[in-house]
C-alpha cells in the first residue's frame, strides 16, 4: 500500500536541515510520496523508519536485470494493468526454444531474424535450453552461451542446473526449474551462482506457497512460469499473478513471468502467434516459442513496440530521405511527417502504388500532420529548411514534391519559397495515394 | 500462505446481440467480466468468427485460399464453401467492389450478390460496405429491404449516414448494423448516443471501433478497446456496452508484410504465412482486448483463432 506524503512526513525528524537538498522535511516527504526520491536521502531516518518506508513504498512488482553486456535486460516493475493508466515499462522478451539435438539446426535460423524497426533492434534475446540429459546438456549450454542471448535454463535436474551454471553463470541467465517438490535445493543453487530463479508449479495455489517458501529462505530475485498443461490455465494465472500484484497489493506474486507458448501448440506455428499475441497483451515478460520465423517476427515484434510505447511520448522515425520503390535522384519527392504511424501508412501506401519516390521526413516533433502543422513543427518553413539543410536539392534532380492533402494549405507559401520546385497536393486520404501516383 | 482469489465480476454486462435466424443464429457479447477472464465468471457466448468473401470471390493468388475454395467458382458456391470452413461461425460478405474509386459495381449488382450468398448458407451473414459513405448508404438501404428478416449484420453506418442506415435496416427491414468510429472512445459513445436518441433498442447494433494491423499504430486500438470494456463494464455506462465486430482481414491483408513478394524480400519467406500470420497475431491482439466478433480472411487464421478462443471458453 503506497504511503501518502503525510504518512511520510511523521517519520522524518522534521527539522528542515535541508541536506537531503529539499527546502523542508514536508517537501522532502511528498517528493518521496511520488516516488521522485529514495528515503536513504535524509541522513537522520530511524532504521526502523526505514524499513517501515521501504516496505510501504517498494514497488508492486519486482524489476529484475537478466543477463550480461548486449544480452542484459530489464524485466518487471510494472505498475499498472493497462498502459492508458500509465505506461508498461519492460517490454517483453521472446526466447525461441532450443535443445541439444536441435540447436545446431535452430541457432542459424534465429540469427537471421535480425532487423531495426523504428529505432529498435528487433531479434531473439533469449534462448530456452531444454534438458534432455545431464551430459548433453552441458554442450547445449556451451553452444548457446556467448552468442549475445540471454540463456533460460529449462532443467528440474538439480546435478545437471549445476553443472549448467559452472559454465554459464557469469551469463547472468535464469535458471528456471524451481518446483513444489525441490524448491529448497534450486532456492541453495540459485543462491550460490547468484542468478534469478525461475518458478513453476502444477496449479496457482502451488505457484503461491511455493513462492512464499522461497522468499522463506531468503531469495527474492524470482521469475514466476505461469504455464500450465492448457491455455485455459496458463491465461489465468498470467492474468490472475499480475492482476494480484498490481491491483490487489500481493507481494508474493510481484514477480516478472515466464509462458511458454511452444508447450502449449507446439508443431502449430501459427497457432504459436496467436498465443503469443495474446501473451504479449496480458502479462507475459518473457514468451518462450518454438521457433521466430521472419513471419512471426514482423507482426509480433511490431505488436510489442505498439504496446511498450509510452503513451505520452509518440513514436517517431529518423529524419531523412526515404527512397521508395528503388527511387534515384530523379525520381520524385513526397513528404510527410515523421509520426511513426502517418509513416508507415503513407510509405506502405506509396509501396503500393510501384513508383519509384523519394519520401522526405522531417523533425515535425512526432505529431500527425494536421497536429504538426497546426503547432507549427511541419510549415512551409519547416520543409524548406529540411531540403536546405539535407542539400536535397543536390541529391535529387527532379524538381516535384508531393505534400499532404491535409496540409494543402501549405502549397502557396512553399511554392514561394522553393521557385524551382512543383508544388503537388496529394489526396486527404493515405488509401488514394495509390490512385494518385499511378496517375502522376 | 495460499492464494486469495479475488474474482472481478460486475453487475453490468457486455449487451448480447443475435445476429442469423434459425438454429445457425449466433449470439455474442453477455459477459460481465474483462475479455476472455473466464476464471472471474463463466463467459456467456464464445467469440464468434467470421470467413471473409468479397463480392469478386476470393484471392486465389494464395495457395492455402485457392486450395480450400477449390471447385467454388460461382458466388453462391464459394459462399457455401465459407460458411462450411471448420472454426467459422459466420460468412462475412465484403462488397469491396462496390467503392466508387474502385470498380464502382452498381448497387443493385451488389444486392444481387448479397441475396445469392443470404440463399446459399444457412449461418449468418455478415456485410462490410465500400466504407464510402454515400454509396454504402444506398446499398445498406437497398440490402436490408432485399434481406429483409434475415437478421443479417451490416458493417458499418457512421456519424455521416448513422440516421439512414438505421432507419432502413434496422426499424424498416429488422436487420442489424454495427456503428463504426475510429479508435476513440468519444466518438464511439456519441454514436451510440445517437442511435439511441433514435430509439434504436441496444439489441439491435453493435460498434465497430476501428482497428490497425499489428505494429501499425496497434497501441490505439489496445488503449481504445480497454477504456471500452472498463467503461462498460467497471462505470456501467450503458452506451459503451455493445458488443464489438472487428473487420481484421481487411486491415492486415493491406499492408506490406502481407503483399510484398517473396523474389523482393527473399528473407521474409512465404507471402502467405506472413499474412496469415500478420491476420491471426491482429486478431489474438483485438480478442484479447474484448472483440466479440472477428472477420478473417484466411482457413489457416480461422483454425489458429477458432482453436484459440474455443481453449479460453
Amino acid at each position: 500500500m503506497a504511503l501518502k506524503g503525510l504518512d511520510i512526513f511523521k517519520l522524518t525528524p522534521k527539522k528542515n536541515c535541508k541536506e537531503c537538498g529539499n527546502p523542508t522535511c514536508m517537501a522532502f516527504a511528498m517528493k518521496v510520496a511520488q516516488g521522485a526520491v529514495s528515503i536513504e536521502a535524509c541522513p537522520y531516518m530511524s532504521a526502523d523508519a526505514i524499513a517501515t518506508l521501504s516496505e510501504a513504498t517498494a514497488p508492486p512488482m519486482k524489476t529484475l536485470k537478466v543477463g550480461t553486456g548486449a544480452a542484459e535486460h530489464s524485466i518487471g516493475g510494472e505498475t499498472v494493468l493497462h498502459r492508458h493508466e500509465k505506461t508498461f515499462v519492460s517490454e517483453n522478451l521472446f526466447a525461441v526454444s532450443v535443445c541439444a539435438g536441435c540447436i545446431d539446426s535452430k541457432l542459424p535460423e534465429i540469427e537471421k531474424v535480425d532487423y531495426e524497426r523504428i529505432g529498435e533492434r528487433m531479434y531473439v534475446e533469449a534462448l530456452n535450453l531444454e534438458f534432455t540429459d545431464k551430459d548433453s546438456y552441458v554442450q547445449l549450454v556451451e553452444k548457446a552461451s556467448g552468442k549475445g542471448r540471454l540463456l533460460i535454463l529449462d532443467v528440474k535436474d538439480a546435478e545437471a542446473a549445476e553443472a549448467a551454471l559452472e559454465k554459464c553463470a557469469a551469463d547472468k541467465p535464469i535458471l528456471n526449474g524451481a518446483t513444489p517438490d525441490n524448491y529448497a535445493q534450486f532456492t541453495e543453487i540459485a543462491k550460490k551462482y547468484g542468478v534469478v530463479l525461475g518458478i513453476g508449479a502444477p496449479d496457482i495455489d502451488a505457484l503461491h506457497d511455493t513462492v512464499a517458501a522461497v522468499e522463506g529462505l531468503g531469495y527474492k530475485d524470482l521469475v514466476l512460469d505461469v504455464t500450465a498443461a492448457t491455455l485455459k490455465d496458463t491465461f489465468a494465472n498470467a492474468v490472475q499473478v499480475r492482476r494480484a500484484a498490481l491491483k490487489d497489493g500481493d507481494r508474493t506474486f510481484g514477480y516478472p513471468s515466464i509462458v511458454n507458448v511452444k508447450k502449449l501448440a507446439e508443431g502449430d506455428p501459427h497457432r504459436q502467434t496467436a498465443l503469443a499475441s495474446l501473451f504479449v497483451l496480458k502479462y507475459g515478460s518473457i514468451i518462450v516459442m518454438e521457433d521466430m520465423t521472419y513471419s512471426q517476427a514482423l507482426p509480433l515484434y511490431g505488436l510489442r513496440q505498439n504496446i511498450f510505447t509510452d503513451p505520452q511520448k509518440p513514436m517517431k522515425v529518423a529524419p531523412g530521405i526515404y527512397p521508395l520503390n528503388g527511387a534515384d535522384e530523379n525520381s520524385v519527392c513526397a513528404t510527410t511527417v515523421d509520426f511513426a504511424l502517418t509513416y508507415f501508412v503513407v510509405s506502405g501506401e506509396l509501396e503500393r502504388s510501384g513508383v519509384p519516390v523519394n519520401l522526405l521526413i522531417s523533425d515535425a516533433g512526432g505529431y500527425s500532420v494536421l497536429t504538426a502543422w497546426a503547432a507549427g513543427k511541419f510549415s512551409a518553413g519547416s520543409i524548406t529548411k529540411f531540403i536546405k539543410e539535407n542539400e536535397i536539392e543536390d541529391k535529387i534532380k527532379n524538381r516535384t514534391l508531393i505534400i499532404p492533402g491535409k496540409a494543402a494549405v501549405l502549397k502557396g507559401e512553399l511554392q514561394e519559397r522553393l521557385p524551382e520546385w512543383n508544388i503537388l497536393v496529394a489526396p486527404n486520404e493515405a488509401t488514394n495515394l495509390v490512385k494518385f501516383m499511378k496517375e502522376l | 500462505m495460499a492464494f486469495t482469489r479475488k474474482p472481478q465480476t460486475y453487475s453490468s454486462s457486455i449487451n448480447e446481440v443475435t445476429i442469423g435466424t434459425g438454429d445457425k443464429a449466433v449470439t455474442i457479447g453477455g459477459s460481465n467480466v474483462m475479455p476472455l477472464y473466464s476464471f472471474d465468471a463463466p463467459l456467456k457466448n464464445k467469440v464468434a468468427i467470421g470467413a471473409e468473401i468479397t463480392d469478386s470471390g476470393v484471392d486465389r493468388t494464395l495457395p492455402g485460399i485457392a486450395s480450400y475454395y477449390e471447385g467454388a467458382e460461382t458466388i453462391a458456391e464459394i459462399a457455401k464453401r465459407a460458411a462450411e470452413m471448420p472454426g467459422a461461425d459466420f460468412v462475412a460478405l465484403a462488397l469491396n467492389g462496390a467503392d466508387p474509386n474502385g470498380d464502382n459495381r452498381p448497387v443493385e449488382e451488389c444486392v444481387e450478390i448479397a441475396k445469392q450468398v443470404s440463399d446459399a448458407i444457412d449461418v449468418p451473414l455478415v456485410i462490410t460496405g465500400s466504407r464510402n459513405v454515400e454509396k454504402d448508404t444506398a446499398l445498406f438501404s437497398s440490402i436490408a429491404e432485399a434481406l429483409q428478416g434475415k437478421n443479417v449484420l451490416l458493417v458499418s453506418a457512421k456519424e455521416e449516414n448513422y440516421k439512414t442506415v438505421a432507419a432502413s435496416a434496422i426499424m424498416a427491414y429488422g436487420n442489424k448494423i454495427s456503428a463504426e468510429s475510429a479508435v476513440d472512445i468519444n466518438l464511439a459513445k456519441q454514436l451510440n448516443v445517437l442511435l439511441s436518441q433514435m430509439g434504436i433498442n441496444p439489441e439491435s447494433y453493435v460498434m465497430n471501433v476501428g482497428t490497425a494491423a499489428a505494429g501499425y499504430g496497434y497501441d490505439y486500438v489496445a488503449s481504445t478497446l480497454d477504456r471500452v470494456k472498463d467503461a462498460a463494464l467497471a462505470q456501467n455506462d450503458a452506451m459503451l456496452q455493445m458488443p464489438i465486430i472487428t473487420p481484421v482481414s481487411q486491415e492486415t491483408w493491406t499492408v506490406k508484410e502481407s503483399i510484398v513478394s517473396e523474389e523482393d524480400f527473399p528473407d521474409w519467406g512465404s507471402r502467405e504465412s506472413r499474412g496469415v500470420d500478420m491476420e491471426v497475431c491482429t486478431a489474438a491482439a483485438v480478442i484479447a482486448g474484448g472483440a466479440d466478433a472477428v472477420i478473417l480472411r484466411h482457413p489457416q487464421s480461422i483454425e489458429a483463432i477458432s482453436n484459440m478462443v474455443a481453449d479460453l471458453m
